[in-house]
């Protein structure tokens, strides 16, 4: 494989390794399908506020032999998360899932690499789901990472076991021989009556440009539980198109949390797929942005089954000639009656040139629902602030408290309490706000 | 309870179109088809000036470069351009000057749809520019509203007596090469509506025009022009019923407004096209652009409109607000029914400092119809201190139709407030029950609940238009309504 190239020339006429089975002839149809569709332009209502053919335009490595790329547990250790030592720790590098950089201590938990795991029990599983994203994200890029599966990971937690320690996902962006390019994949399949964590993280090491266009697919099955966070605090070299795609085959529980703070430009998918009636989901997100971060969050809550609850939160804090992008989808389909599925968006712009664009989009097909979303953009309050001003607090104090207590929605719903107070004092560190005033963030 | 319901909707799907009946006027129509050869022709056939004619066929030239837009959510056949009569004008004396000369048979058309012209100028004091079939044939009270200065007319006309205004302000705000429709309706538009109010000059009355399409296979593309100037105000309404027919038609119109310094339009719309039958066939493809400009400070400028006809309603009348502190208002009612689509809703541009915008939107869904709402709400960096609130809320009746909506909201300063917030619901079997309780029948029960979700429109209509506007609520949603 050509090691470095301009990535859009590249996979433009790059010819790929045979792979037997479903994930080759998946493989094959991505890139019949890619070459059709291309890079997605802003022309494309999806991709409307962020534009990434320039990022396709640049120099990239590609690493296809993790060999050939020296990380040692050693490089990891500096960016571990805090609890890491009662956690499952899953490592990819520059979008290779390690085996060996890994350390899986719960035994309920199976984790092998997809292409292994394709061939013996859990064939069927990954027949079944992988590449399911495709049918919600019909885009090149979604296409591409498909195309080009290679070292993905793939999860499976046992049927009626509640994974005590949480699963911590590391992206290592080894920028220090040149930027770049990276695919990670993964399938997370969670049995019946199982409950699990997963948070998700990246980070990008050397003075290079990182460019990630990652593919997450997650199954819960009936009466399954699943919670997910996904912190991104990357470097500013780093850009990354990031999916998750849930299906909920069953009766069943999810809960996410995604809070971006640092990029150059983020694009995050999430998609929630109710397939069966009484589904539950809860989404927040919280994106404090500055500099020229560029972050697009675009959500799907699709209602297929009736009977099914959804809410979803999303919170932002803009400030510099930062972008902060919403998009939430509501799908209630025909047969989906006595659907709850609410909505809110709420934006505080802190300068002149910081932008924010949202759409909260409702499609609703059945009448027996109770559907409703909101979206507010502003500033802080002047009242409030007046009144906390009033009682002797600095203009900055006063600041800071009200921007704690707004990013304190979505904070309080970390359930994972060492992640939590780590976010907490990231988004500190982000609004800049001094030590003595902070919130204290072991909230019980 | 819900049988009861299902019926009183399969009473109004069944419910026919009241206004259905072809009068017989015989049209002078130009040939089928669209050329640059039909442009001229109908620009010599209302005697205009070269430089209209050259911006017609600009227009036409720039429509061919066009396609035609796909992103709405609507669905319909492929329109065949040249299958459409460009031109046609009812046979008329030459010059009435008075109601009294128009032809005996356009007058039994009017009283037929209950505006008598003649009961209107009596009891309302309402001017009337009737417009049948692209030509207007009869305008009151026009000579007490020459005294003040206002000028109400024809464009036809305008374009004769005031050819230097109508230079300046037309496609200023709409060019023609702005959309697909909108760029067919500068290269073919027949006629349509003028309306000039002198520097703070406030209109004594409503200005009204009623459209109506007339002879089969006629697509009418009205042009209307509306200038206030400094320190003026004019209300302004806009009705259609039309007949019934098998074939679709297209109606591609194209409203602009200016508003100058402190100046105030509001404009009102009850749109009642033929909407097709009940499996869908026919109606009308109402594919509007209406926009208005706040070009000068604390100007305003409202839309109110009651979207209850169509086969496919598409329109997005917008307010750019250019002024400082300039204010614009939407206001919409949007029934469909059977199998009506409609895509509607509007665009605030957000331009000038301490603007302010106010949206609220109504969807009524019914049989198998789709209702979208689509707005923008944009605020520029330099528009410190803006201010929107927008509320667009859908009731669904039946488990077959659809509600949707798509607002995008995009803000570029930290002074400014956007808020937006959106409902959906179906009339709850509890509030029914509620009434049911206190002798309400279930049918009135229906009526009053629709009526009470849409008010906070209904009340922005003139009173006027208010009666008529809810008699065409009760008309699309027969049964549901009562």
């Amino acid at each position: 494989m050509n090691p470095t190239a301009n990535i859009k020339d590249y996979f433009d006429q790059a010819v790929l390794p045979e792979t037997k089975g479903k994930i080759g002839s998946l493989r094959k149809n991505a890139q019949q399908l890619y070459t059709r569709l291309g890079i997605p332009t802003t022309k494309q209502e999806e991709w409307k506020y962020t534009r990434i053919n320039g990022l396709f335009s640049k120099t990239y490595q590609l690493t296809s032999d993790l060999s050939k790329v020296p990380v040692s547990s050693g490089d990891i250790d500096a960016l571990r998360l805090p609890g890491n030592a009662n956690a499952n720790e899953l490592v990819f590098v520059n979008g290779l899932f390690s085996l060996e950089l890994s350390k899986i201590i719960s035994k309920d938990l199976i984790v092998l690499p997809l292409e292994e795991a394709a061939t013996d029990e859990f064939s069927e599983t990954i027949a079944k789901h992988l590449g399911h994203s495709g049918h919600y994200l019909k885009d090149g890029i979604n296409a591409l990472n498909t195309a080009f599966v290679q070292a993905a990971a793939f999860l499976h937690l046992k049927k009626n076991k509640v994974l005590e320690h949480p699963v911590y996902i590391y992206h290592f962006f080894d920028t220090r021989n040149g930027n770049t390019f990276s695919q990670p994949r993964s399938l997370v399949h969670i049995g019946e009556n199982a409950s699990m964590q997963v948070v998700e993280t990246f980070f990008t090491v050397g003075t290079g440009e990182s460019f990630t266009n990652q593919v997450m697919e997650i199954v819960v099955e009936k009466d399954a539980r699943l919670e997910y966070y996904k912190i991104q605090n990357d470097s500013s070299e780093s850009s990354q198109v990031s999916t998750t795609h849930i299906r909920q085959l069953g009766k069943s529980y999810t809960h996410s949390v995604s809070i971006s703070l640092n990029g150059n430009i983020v694009r995050n998918n999430l998609n929630v797929i109710f397939e069966a009636d009484h589904c539950e989901s809860h989404l927040y997100g919280l994106y404090c942005l500055k500099g020229q971060t560029h972050v697009d969050n675009h959500t799907v809550v699709d209602n297929v089954q009736p009977h099914c609850f959804s809410n979803e939160l999303y919170k932002g804090v803009v400030d510099g000639k930062a972008t902060g992008i919403f998009n939430g989808k509501i799908f209630v389909r025909k047969d989906a009656q006595k659907t709850n599925a609410y909505q809110s968006n709420k934006n505080i712009l802190l300068s002149e040139t910081a932008t924010v664009n949202a759409k909260p989009q409702l499609e609703i097909f059945a009448d027996d629902v109770k559907c409703s979303h909101g979206c507010t953009v502003g500033s802080l309050d002047e009242e409030a602030l007046f009144y906390l001003r009033s009682r002797g607090l600095s203009l900055d104090q006063a600041r800071s408290l009200l921007l704690q207590a707004f990013a304190m929605d979505i904070l309080e719903n970390i359930h994972l309490e060492s992640i939590r107070s780590h976010v907490s004092s990231l988004i500190s560190q982000r609004l800049e706000i001094n030590e003595h005033d902070r919130i204290r963030d072991d909230i019980e | 309870m819900n049988d009861v319901l299902m019926s009183t909707i399969e009473q109004t799907v069944l419910s026919d179109y009241k206004y259905g009946f072809v009068s017989n006027i015989n049209a002078e129509e130009a040939p089928k088809g669209l050329n640059e050869d039909i442009i001229r022709f109908i620009s010599a056939k209302k005697q205009e000036p070269q430089w209209l004619l050259e911006w017609r066929l600009k227009a036409y030239r720039q429509w061919l470069k066009l396609e035609e837009p796909k992103w709405s959510n609507v669905t319909y056949p492929a329109i065949d351009f040249q299958d459409i009569i460009y031109y046609s004008a009812p046979k008329q004396r030459v010059g009435p000057n008075s109601i009294d000369e128009i032809d005996p048979e356009l007058k039994r058309t009017f009283d037929k749809l209950g505006i008598s012209l003649d009961e209107q100028k009596r009891l309302t004091g309402v001017a009337v520019d009737v417009v049948v079939d692209s030509v207007s044939v009869a305008t009151s009270f026009k000579e007490q509203l020459a005294d003040l200065g206002i000028i109400f007319c024809s464009i036809s006309e305008a374009i004769q007596k005031h050819p230097e205004l109508v230079r300046k302000y037309m496609g200023s705000i709409v060019p023609p090469t702005d959309n697909y429709f909108a760029a067919l309706n500068s290269a073919v538009f027949s006629d349509g509506s003028f309306c000039y109010i002198p520097k703070g000059i406030r209109c004594p009355m409503e200005l009204s025009t009623y459209f109506r399409i007339n002879a089969e296979n006629t697509g009418q593309f009205e042009r209307t022009l509306i200038i206030a100037e400094e320190g003026s105000y004019v209300s302004y309404l806009e009705g259609c019923t039309a007949p019934m027919r098998d074939e679709n038609q297209l109606h591609a119109a194209v409203v602009e407004l200016i508003a100058l310094d402190r100046a105030e339009i509001k404009y009102s719309t009850v749109q009642n096209w033929y909407p097709g039958d009940k499996n869908g066939n026919g109606g009308i493809y109402n594919f509007v652009t209406k926009r208005g400009i706040c070009q000068g400070v604390n100007s305003k400028i409202s839309w109110t409109q009651v979207e209850t006809g169509s086969a496919i309603t598409w329109k997005y009348p917008s307010v750019i607000l250019k002024g400082d502190n300039s204010i614009g208002e939407f206001y919409s009612v949007a029934v469909t029914n059977n199998h009506q689509q409609a895509d509607t809703g509007t665009k605030m541009m957000h331009l000038g400092k301490n603007t302010k915008s106010r949206i609220v939107s109504k969807g009524i869904s019914a049989g198998v119809s789709n209702n979208s709402y689509r707005g923008l709400v944009h605020v520029n960096k330099n528009a410190v201190n803006s201010r929107n609130f927008s509320q667009c809320d859908s009731l669904l009746l039946g488990d077959k139709c659809g509600a949707h909506t798509f607002p995008y909201i995009e803000v570029k300063n930290s002074s400014s407030v956007v808020e937006h917030e959106a409902t959906t619901s179906k009339i709850g079997e509890d509030q029914i029950f509620y009434c049911n309780q206190r002798g309400i029948d279930t049918e009135t029960a229906v009526a009053l609940i629709i009526n009470g979700f849409a008010k906070e429109v209904m009340n922005q209509l003139p009173m006027e238009f208010a009666v008529e506007a809810q008699k065409l609520l009760a008309i699309s949603l027969e049964g549901s309504v009562g």
